[in-house]
């Protein structure tokens, strides 16, 4: 028999809880942004078809619609495993947050969730059966319990990036809520939110293109996916325009409330001010991660990022684990360099290129212009992904940036792990959500593809069945 | 009232909607082999509650966040603590919540045939470990001066926990085929109710047990009044099957879970999580909630937005009343 508390076979279970905390996240995380950007879109579509009649907007909400719902299955059913996480891998980190971090995600429940849940059925089985105005106006509202869905859980994220609205309760060892209202208006949540959201609507866009693309390499469907390319083309442009901006604002509360996490991004090694404060396209540390070798940078920029001004100062990382280690006692309190540094890059790096692919994509194809070489089509049907590494990568950086602290100057990641489970436990419960994950892609793959394969036109005839038969959706 | 016994209801409200909402779609689940004798009849039962399981689940999302943010000590303890059963009700509930959204996404008979099995698999096996799990809370689990619990997945599974675990499998099941009854039309429709009379007489037997089992163990007035009104519901849900009085006997059984689970929750009240290894060592409703501030603030926000989820639940249920037949299924497409 098994006790709990025990390492078996050296398993470590606060090791293998922060892999599969961080496995079953990204994974989470690859549907949700495409959830969150398609149903503004869907939304839009069905709008334009609304006011207009143009049956190839009706066309295009239906088919984008079902790439909607056969992704939102998959976000649905991931984001319970995210949910109990909390509780089964990090009971003490669950303990000691619970009262601040508990209220926004019961919020998420209580106020979105059940609302996109309900609205979302309403949708889709309220073709025929709902007037076209109640119908339009139930994806608009699942648009708002998405998004809403969205701010809970970045403001909850908010609090463990930057603890506010708390005091520490010492007689119980816990951090209690004194203002819901601070924690809900987190400086870091109203910047992650935007960033969060026009990222994903430049991902849903990407899709958008890469599925008109598909049609329109083997010339059909021409008329309604000419219409969907150029949608979806603006749709990543504007997604990604509202991206740099809103990034630009996140950068600045960064570097208000995490100046550790700014300086890893950057590498920066020294407190530096001015034509000092550069921003680096490669920077080379030595091994022991405390000073430099070799880099290639741009003079001020990283000034000019961090506070707005060409004369700003920027603190380094050696200075900041020196006041940590005053104020916080002895430890390491900067997070892997290398990987804050490059995953910052590829972050801003790829999400250019999507927004590269969109402008050159804009180019190539006004005026109606739909004869083009097929690597042209193959590229843009490529690049779909460039999005979404975008934003997991992004999402690294955040949460490794972090490190060592599971909420930053409250509790370090090593002492929320729940002191109860085995090593073991942890490698089952890893090697079983990787398994069926694994499986999962696959089918979700294969299914997305058929959906894609078969075409809006299809789609378009369920709509014209009868309101007995739509019921039956399985 | 206090604000955590406030709390204490919520969760248990949320709980007993979970298990009214989903308990029938782990019956229709279930159901899949017994009444399917052919595709089309498969998808007829999946139809019934097509529009409305994903709806249903997320009661349990609710539930679960709504107990993190009120009683973070429970939560934290009952989740790290029934690691591996929780674990295995997670990946049951993604097996069947996949294979709804993607059995009828292929083409081939093998396709279906094994996302038809996740459906059963993820469905019997929630419905039983839901029970499982409610036993023991109730029982209570060895848990340390921490309020860490110290022992594995195999002290859940006492004869208690057991025979929860058998009584949720055959209620929700029962529950599951008199839906079936109310939403469907034709042969499939008294093959279900022909069902439900075999299920029924084991599902009294098991249920009884267990509720006096639990009554004895926790004697309470309102704890026998529930259990008194649970076992004549579940009596005369039956009488109203055999009746075919479907829409009497579904009613009855939502009284059922209701005062069933509610006979559960009486039964743990005021504790929470006892401790089997020393009393001093159990989580309550004052030991585990949160701070006053948080219980307020959180009460505003149930108590606003839980009328309004109920009132557009119910418009759900509404608009998705018509009965599932045959002639409901198109012919030749998924």
């Amino acid at each position: 028999m098994l006790h709990a508390g025990q390492q078996i076979w050296g398993l470590d279970p606060l090791t293998l809880s922060r892999w599969q905390f961080g496995l079953t996240t990204v994974y989470h995380f690859l549907f949700v942004p495409l959830t969150i950007g398609m149903v503004l879109l869907v939304a839009i579509m069905q709008t334009v078809w609304t006011r207009t009649n143009d049956e190839k907007w009706l066309k295009l909400t239906k088919l984008f619609g079902k790439l909607f719902l056969i992704n939102f299955a998959m976000g649905l059913v991931t984001g319970i495993v995210q949910e109990f996480q909390f509780g089964m891998n990090w009971s003490d980190y669950s303990r000691f947050v619970g009262d601040v971090f508990g209220a926004p995600l019961a919020m998420e429940g209580l106020l979105a969730f059940f609302f996109e849940a309900t609205f979302i059925g309403l949708w889709i089985f309220g073709w025929g059966r709902l007037s076209k105005k109640v119908h339009l106006l139930t994806i608009w509202v699942t648009c708002l319990g998405v998004w809403l869905s969205a701010y809970f859980i970045l403001a909850a994220n908010a609090f463990m990036q930057h603890p506010v609205g708390f005091t520490i309760n010492t007689a119980k060892n816990r951090a209690e809520l004194t203002d819901i209202g601070a924690v809900l208006t987190n400086i870091v949540a109203i910047n992650q939110f935007p960033h969060t959201i026009t990222a994903s609507i430049m991902f849903a866009g990407g899709v958008i293109i890469a599925v008109a693309a598909y049609h329109l390499k083997r010339k059909q469907y021409m008329d309604s996916m000419y219409t969907g390319l150029r949608f979806g083309l603006w749709a990543s442009l504007l997604g990604g325009i509202g991206t740099v901006l809103s990034g630009d604002g996140l950068g600045l509360a960064m570097v208000q409330t995490q100046p550790m996490k700014m300086a890893a991004a950057e590498a920066l090694y020294k407190t530096s001010t001015g034509y000092d404060a550069s921003f680096s396209l490669f920077s080379w540390g030595t091994p022991d991660g405390t000073s430099e070798i070799f880099s290639v940078r741009v003079p001020y920029l990283l000034s000019f990022l961090s506070t707005h001004t060409l004369n700003g100062t920027v603190e380094g990382l050696n200075d900041l684990q020196a006041q940590y280690v005053h104020l916080y006692g002895p430890g390491n309190y900067m997070p892997i360099i290398w990987l804050t540094y490059w995953s910052f890059r590829w972050m801003i790096g790829l999400g250019m290129l999507a927004m590269l692919v969109a402008v050159v994509g804009l180019i190539l194809t006004r005026k109606g212009r739909v004869q083009l070489p097929n690597w042209t089509w193959n590229a843009s049907i490529w690049a779909a992904p460039l999005g979404v590494i975008a934003i997991s990568i992004g999402w690294m950086f955040t949460e490794m940036g972090r490190q060592p602290w599971i909420v930053f100057s409250l509790m370090k990641t090593t002492d929320g792990v729940s002191p109860g489970i085995t090593g073991l436990d942890v490698l089952i419960s890893i090697v079983v959500f990787t398994l069926i994950y694994g499986i999962l892609a696959v089918v979700e793959f294969k299914i997305l593809r058929k959906a894609i394969d078969a075409g809006p036109d299809v789609l378009l005839e369920d709509a014209r069945d009868d309101a007995d038969q739509l019921t039956v959706a399985y | 009232m206090a604000l955590n016994t406030v709390w204490f209801l919520i969760v248990g409200f949320l709980f007993i909607g979970y298990f009214v909402l989903d308990g029938f779609d782990f019956g229709v689940g279930m159901a899949l082999p017994f009444l399917g004798k052919d595709d089309t009849d498969r998808r007829v039962l999946i139809n019934t509650i097509g529009p409305v399981w994903d709806l249903n689940e997320t009661w349990v999302i609710v539930a679960g966040a709504s107990l993190f943010a009120s009683f973070p000590e429970w939560y934290a303890s009952l989740f790290s603590g029934f690691y591996l059963a929780l674990l295995l009700i997670l990946v049951a509930l993604i097996a069947r919540g996949v294979a709804f959204e993607y059995r009828g996404k292929g083409d081939t008979a093998k396709w279906r045939k094994t996302f038809d099995w996740m459906i059963v698999v993820g469905s019997a096996l929630p419905a039983l470990l839901w029970g499982v799990a409610f036993a023991n809370i109730v029982e209570g689990v060895p848990l340390n001066a921490k309020h860490i619990y110290t022992g594995n997945l195999f002290t859940l599974l006492n004869p208690y926990g057991l025979l929860g675990g058998l009584t949720t499998l055959s209620v929700f099941f029962l529950h599951g085929l008199i839906f079936i009854t109310l939403k469907t039309e034709g042969e499939i429709k008294e093959r279900a109710r022909n069902l439900a009379k075999k299920v029924g007489y084991a599902a009294t037997v098991i249920a009884a047990s267990f509720l006096l089992w639990t009554l004895f163990a926790h004697l309470s007035v309102l704890g026998a009044v529930l259990t008194v009104i649970a076992a004549l519901a579940l009596v005369a849900a039956q009488l109203a099957n055999h009746a075919k009085r479907d829409g009497a006997a579904f009613a009855l059984m939502v009284l059922t879970i209701i005062t069933a689970v509610g006979a559960l929750f009486a039964a743990l009240y005021p504790n929470v999580l006892p401790s089997t290894t020393d009393a001093a060592y159990s989580l309550n409703i004052d030991n585990a909630s949160s701070s006053q501030y948080t219980l307020t603030v959180m009460t505003w926000v149930a108590g606003i937005m839980l009328p309004f989820v109920l009132a557009y639940q119910t418009w759900t249920y509404w608009v998705f009343r018509k009965r599932v037949s045959r002639k409901n299924i198109p012919a030749g497409s998924h």
